[in-house]
């Protein structure tokens, strides 16, 4: 076990230079939902505001920016996963008696703290803009659970991802998919307003029950009824893509062929 | 002696592509061995399964007595590999990806492991500048300064001096000898029978997915013309009359229309004799060089063998 945890220290040490010096990296992580904050608040907030009832829209849309932070964090984490595969440093590592899961997870560990870095960048914006919270300590303690929590599960969608691309230009890509899903979600608008369809779409996928919880937790001061469906989603992501990608690091043969 | 490495009928299949159709081999502990074979023969496919990489289709191999397949931690443990394109981190200094392995490895001390190593490859003046600003040569030298932690028993060289200078090539060389002489096992693979002959103490050669041929290179050569004519004529039917003239004395063989390889040692008695002949036949090429053997030399005599012929 503590051969074990040593490995995924030494695999984490690694990313976190990796991250640390690609500084470019962070600041595409951090400013492009940054920009689509004042893009929402300061250009299109005047319209849709009206919609948000009492909420203000600045405090509406924070979580929403903050998923899709992490979002462009995580695909990050995929494309310098398949730069490793298409190295032939995968195949070094996998030579090597060492744990799949510590060099998988170290990757992962480092991911989900410099996404909360980003994280608590977006929010500090935020209140730069206006966001203001009477969230007590514990709203706060269940609002930072939750992220990790989905942070780690959408990272192992993307260690998934970064080990089956064909290309490093294509390890990304799958993120797309997720930020479309910020967008047909209620993260910048009320799904009332969407159509009949669509809005049955945003009320069923993962999304939703995460960016709800989060905008309850620091406007209303509770969880909400949306906490579990949230925990549900995130927990059998992470369980599903932790085992699927650890099978494919065992068994698929990704090393760069010759 | 005991053998580090057995193979007993390995298969591969790629997408309806046989690559590997029963490979069988022993490496002998200690020893250098040489897997010869061309550009797709399936060298790498079969360095991939005795490493873990991939899982063979059929047949059985053992590292250490350990079984590829059911017991990779403990194949693991045994070796290393330094593949065709140096596996090094690109945004690491050349200290720090040593670090990193001996780390892996559970090695005592890392950081003087690191220092012994960048010392030994000339690494030293550059040893904590990242990588990606370093030259081929150094980052292959850096590979396999990495392949070296943690002592490994059998060490598995995947075409070593593909992409090397001649003066690369041979600082390869020298380290890969170094590395037998102290105890290691050395598998290695090569398109190039120089560097076999050069290297190894036993060569197999892997083509159309099994071995044909295994041996010393001593062994290997006596298959082999000791050299080669290559003659040019100025067109097709010359050559098609030199054919005529050559073949009932020598092995020969078209390449195009206008091109004849001669199969002969490179005696001088044996060289005026084949010029001999064609002066009586009153046949003038219009080029020729005598030149050693090539890999593609050795295919040919092995390859045109009838079945069963030995």
């Amino acid at each position: 076990m503590s051969r074990t945890l040593k490995d995924t220290w030494t695999m984490t040490k690694r990313s976190l230079r990796h991250i640390v010096r690609s500084p470019d990296t962070i600041i595409t992580v951090v400013l492009m939902p940054i920009a689509m904050m004042l893009l929402f608040v300061y250009v299109f907030g005047g319209a849709i505001g009206q919609t948000t009832d009492s909420v203000n829209y600045v405090d509406f849309i924070t979580p929403g920016i903050i998923i899709m932070a992490v979002v462009s964090g995580i695909a990050y984490a995929a494309v310098r996963l398949s730069v490793d595969v298409h190295k032939g440093i995968v195949s070094r590592f996998r030579t090597m008696p060492v744990a799949p899961s510590s060099i998988l997870a170290g990757q992962v560990a480092s991911s989900t703290l410099s996404n909360l870095v980003s994280s608590l960048l977006v929010l500090a914006v935020a209140f730069v803009v206006g966001f203001r919270s009477d969230a007590g300590p514990g709203e706060w303690l269940i609002f930072a659970v939750l992220l990790v929590l989905f942070t780690l599960a959408t990272t192992w969608l993307a260690i998934f991802f970064g080990l089956l691309a064909k290309t490093v230009e294509g390890a990304g890509a799958f993120s797309y998919i997720l930020l479309l899903l910020i967008f047909i979600s209620p993260a910048f608008v009320p799904t009332d307003s969407m159509t009949p369809i669509l809005r049955r779409f945003a009320d069923n996928q993962p999304m939703t029950p995460v960016i709800e919880t989060m905008r309850s937790l620091l406007t209303s001061g509770t969880a909400g009824g949306s906490v579990w469906t949230a925990v549900a989603w995130c927990v059998g992501i992470l369980v599903v893509m932790y085992l699927a990608s650890l099978w494919i690091y065992k068994h698929k043969a990704i090393s760069v062929s010759g | 002696m005991e053998n580090a490495i057995t193979v007993n009928g390995l298969e591969k299949t790629y997408d309806k592509n046989a690559v590997l159709r029963g490979v069988s081999f022993d490496v002998e502990a200690g020893s250098i061995f040489a897997l010869l074979g061309s550009n797709g023969a399936g060298k790498t496919t079969t360095i991939n399964i005795l490493t873990t990489l991939i899982e063979a289709d059929a047949g059985r191999a053992t590292i250490n007595g350990f079984d590829v397949a059911t017991q990779q931690d403990k194949v693991r443990q045994q070796i290393s590999l330094t593949g065709q394109f140096a596996a090094v981190d690109d945004i690491l200094t050349a200290r720090e990806n040593l670090e990193l392995i001996a780390d892996l490895r559970h090695v005592p001390n890392s950081a003087k492991t690191a220092q012994d190593l960048l010392e030994r490859f000339g690494l030293i003046d550059a040893a904590d500048r990242r990588v990606t600003t370093f030259s081929g040569g150094m980052r292959r030298r850096l590979d396999i300064a990495m392949s070296l932690i943690g002592t490994p028993a059998i060490i598995f060289f995947d075409e070593p001096s593909i992409g090397l200078d001649p003066e690369a090539r041979n600082g390869m060389w020298e380290t890969i000898r170094t590395l037998a002489n102290t105890g290691t096992t050395i598998f290695l693979t090569t398109q190039y029978l120089e560097e076999a002959d050069q290297l190894a103490d036993k060569i197999a050669i892997l083509h159309g997915g099994t071995i044909v041929a295994t041996g010393t290179a001593r062994e290997l050569k006596q298959l082999v013309p000791s050299g080669v004519v290559e003659l040019t004529f100025h067109d097709e039917t010359e050559r098609a009359a030199a054919t005529r003239v050559l073949e009932p004395c020598y092995q020969v063989a078209t390449s195009d229309g206008m091109k004849l390889t001669v199969a002969t040692s490179n005696r001088i008695e044996q060289l005026a004799q084949l010029f001999t002949h064609l002066r009586d036949a009153r046949i003038e090429p219009v080029d020729f060089y005598q030149r050693s053997p090539t890999l593609d030399d050795v295919f040919l005599k092995i390859t045109s063998r009838e079945p069963g012929e030995h």
